[in-house]
């Protein structure tokens, strides 16, 4: 019984921060039917970029303000980064046939963990232990200040983005927007700001998550946004890509799932259950777990 | 009509890849009036209202209203000036509630006003009705009122609706035509597009008949009701 609690507090973890990364993808691919691969990279991009303001600007000293200025100055710059890519590698491609910005993508993403290696090397790197190492020992299941922050922060910023989405007017521009542009452009809505919306809420959680997966993970590499940002993207599809709930759903369960999978078989296999997972899900539901369920009208 | 034109179109040219979809439509709406455009399919009749509320670049011409060039204003701003479109298929957001489709279309409003609200919901009661459905599970004939309450929010000047009977049933293209007169009643400018020729020309005071892309007969509804052309290929009847 303790392997299954240690596996759950350690699965909510990780989920947490696959659901904070799928809500990038995922808030992409609603308003753009566009797979944003470059995401991963922004997201190991953001580790990094926390790495250096942790050396030059805060030096030696990591109180909880500093702590949280890190936090935002970081999820600040993700979110620039995630404006440029939007700018420049997808918005030329809005009208061209959906290959075209699919490769700009993955190009996009190449630069970017490219520019990686030569700004911060091509070496795992040591991230900052920001969070003071305390633990709690629950009858055996170990469950540290760090997990409880990464649950508890994540569960907060999904909770205030789903607020903003459902209730709010912005939100629902948001939405309207990706049920249909040509419509939401007759309601007034500026639809080239509601997507550099999306890019800079989508960039500045996935930045959260970056810097959850340096704190927690503490090895960093500059190819790392690949695998994250795979899992993150599964995670998206388990959801249902396109919707929010979905990848916060999507995101926990596969976190579990992995943590399952670690703790009773072998985190060798986690890889390999995971797409199988993957694969059993889109055979059954193709549209994933909350996928659109109203048919749309004719 | 006066030469205060409340819209006025000018030689307007569209085209999509290298097909010309209107090859120099001019023509004008005054303050207050209910003009329909006339035409068969693929006449030019959705181009034009697209065009107008620049879904559509033109690749020449002018779109003045009162007055003012708005070519070359983005669509999202044209709602601003006051001009609302309800579009051709409806284009309700069909997994939002009947409501939130409703708030939307004040998006350009500071605030939803409740008045409005109001106004639009004694138009359709249905609408009110059920309010906390999703757009999509409508009826088409709902689907429609509330594409044209919708657009009813941004309290426009100049409303343009496009095919408002297309799919729905006879029976309520006839309270929708209403409803259209009543609200045309309130001063609001309507500019129509229709297939359902008799039921539009019973409601203008102009129209306009749109043939591949040209301007091919204008008049008062009388005059088309009792042309010969028009009844020959609108109305169903053989010369």
């Amino acid at each position: 019984m303790d392997t299954f609690f240690q596996q759950l507090a350690n699965g909510l973890t990780i989920g947490s921060i696959y659901a904070l990364v799928a809500l990038g993808y995922t808030m992409v691919y609603g308003v753009l039917k566009l797979i944003n691969f470059a995401h991963g990279a922004l997201v190991a991009a953001s580790a990094f970029i926390g790495l250096t303001i942790y050396a030059t600007i805060m030096g030696e000293s990591s109180s909880l303000l500093a702590v949280i200025a890190i936090f935002a100055l970081v999820a600040a710059a993700t979110a620039c980064l995630g404006i440029l890519l939007e700018r420049f590698a997808y918005r030329p491609l809005r009208q061209a046939p959906r290959l075209s910005a699919v490769v700009s993508a993955l190009g996009a993403s190449l630069i970017l963990q490219n520019g990686i290696m030569l700004v911060w090397g091509p070496q795992m790197r040591i991230f900052p232990q920001l969070v003071p190492q305390v633990y709690w020992n629950i009858g055996g299941v170990v469950i540290s200040l760090l997990q409880v922050i990464i649950l508890l922060l994540s569960v907060l910023l999904m909770a205030a983005l789903y607020f903003f989405i459902e209730k709010t007017r912005m939100g629902a521009a948001i939405r309207a927007s990706a049920i249909d542009q040509d419509a939401a452009r007759l309601m007034g809505i500026n639809v080239n700001r509601v997507i550099t919306l999306i890019f800079v809420i989508g960039s500045s959680l996935g930045a959260i998550g970056g810097l959850f997966i340096g704190l927690y993970y503490r090895g960093i590499t500059f190819e790392m946004g690949w695998q994250y940002g795979l899992y993150a993207f599964i995670a998206a599809i388990i959801g249902g890509i396109g919707n929010i709930p979905g990848a916060m759903l999507g995101g926990l369960l596969l976190g579990l799932f992995t943590a399952f999978i670690s703790g009773y078989i072998s985190s060798t296999w986690a890889d390999a259950f995971t797409f199988l997972l993957l694969i059993l899900i889109l055979i059954v539901r193709p549209t994933g777990l909350l996928g659109e369920r109203v048919a749309q009208k004719v | 009509m006066s030469g205060e034109a409340l819209l006025r179109l000018e030689d307007l040219e569209v085209s999509y890849g290298n097909i010309a979809a209107l090859k120099g439509v001019s023509l004008e709406v005054a303050k207050g009036e209910v003009v329909c455009i006339l035409g068969a399919n693929g006449a030019g009749k959705t181009t034009t209202m697209r065009t107008i509320s620049r879904l559509l670049r033109p690749r020449a011409g002018r779109i003045l209203f009162h007055g003012e060039d708005i070519t070359q204003v983005p669509a999202h701003k044209v709602v601003h000036l006051g001009i609302s479109h309800s579009p051709e298929g409806r284009r309700v957001f069909g997994i939002l509630t009947v409501e939130e489709n409703l708030w939307l279309g004040a998006f350009t409003e500071k605030r939803v006003d409740k008045e409005r609200l109001r106004w639009v919901y004694e138009l359709f009661p249905r609408l009110e009705e059920r309010r906390k459905q999703l757009a999509g599970t409508l009826s088409g004939g709902e689907q429609q009122m509330l594409a044209i309450g919708r657009s009813l929010m941004s309290r426009p000047e100049l409303l343009l609706l496009d095919e408002p009977s297309l799919g729905i049933a006879p029976i309520l293209v006839r309270s929708i035509f209403e409803r259209i007169r009543e609200i045309a009643g309130e001063g609001v400018t309507v500019l129509l597009v229709e297939q359902n020729a008799r039921a539009a020309l019973k409601l203008a005071d102009r129209g306009y008949v749109l043939d591949v892309g040209t301007i091919a007969l204008e008049g008062s509804s009388a005059d088309l009701l009792a042309s010969e052309k028009v009844q020959e290929a609108y109305l169903g009847k053989k010369g």
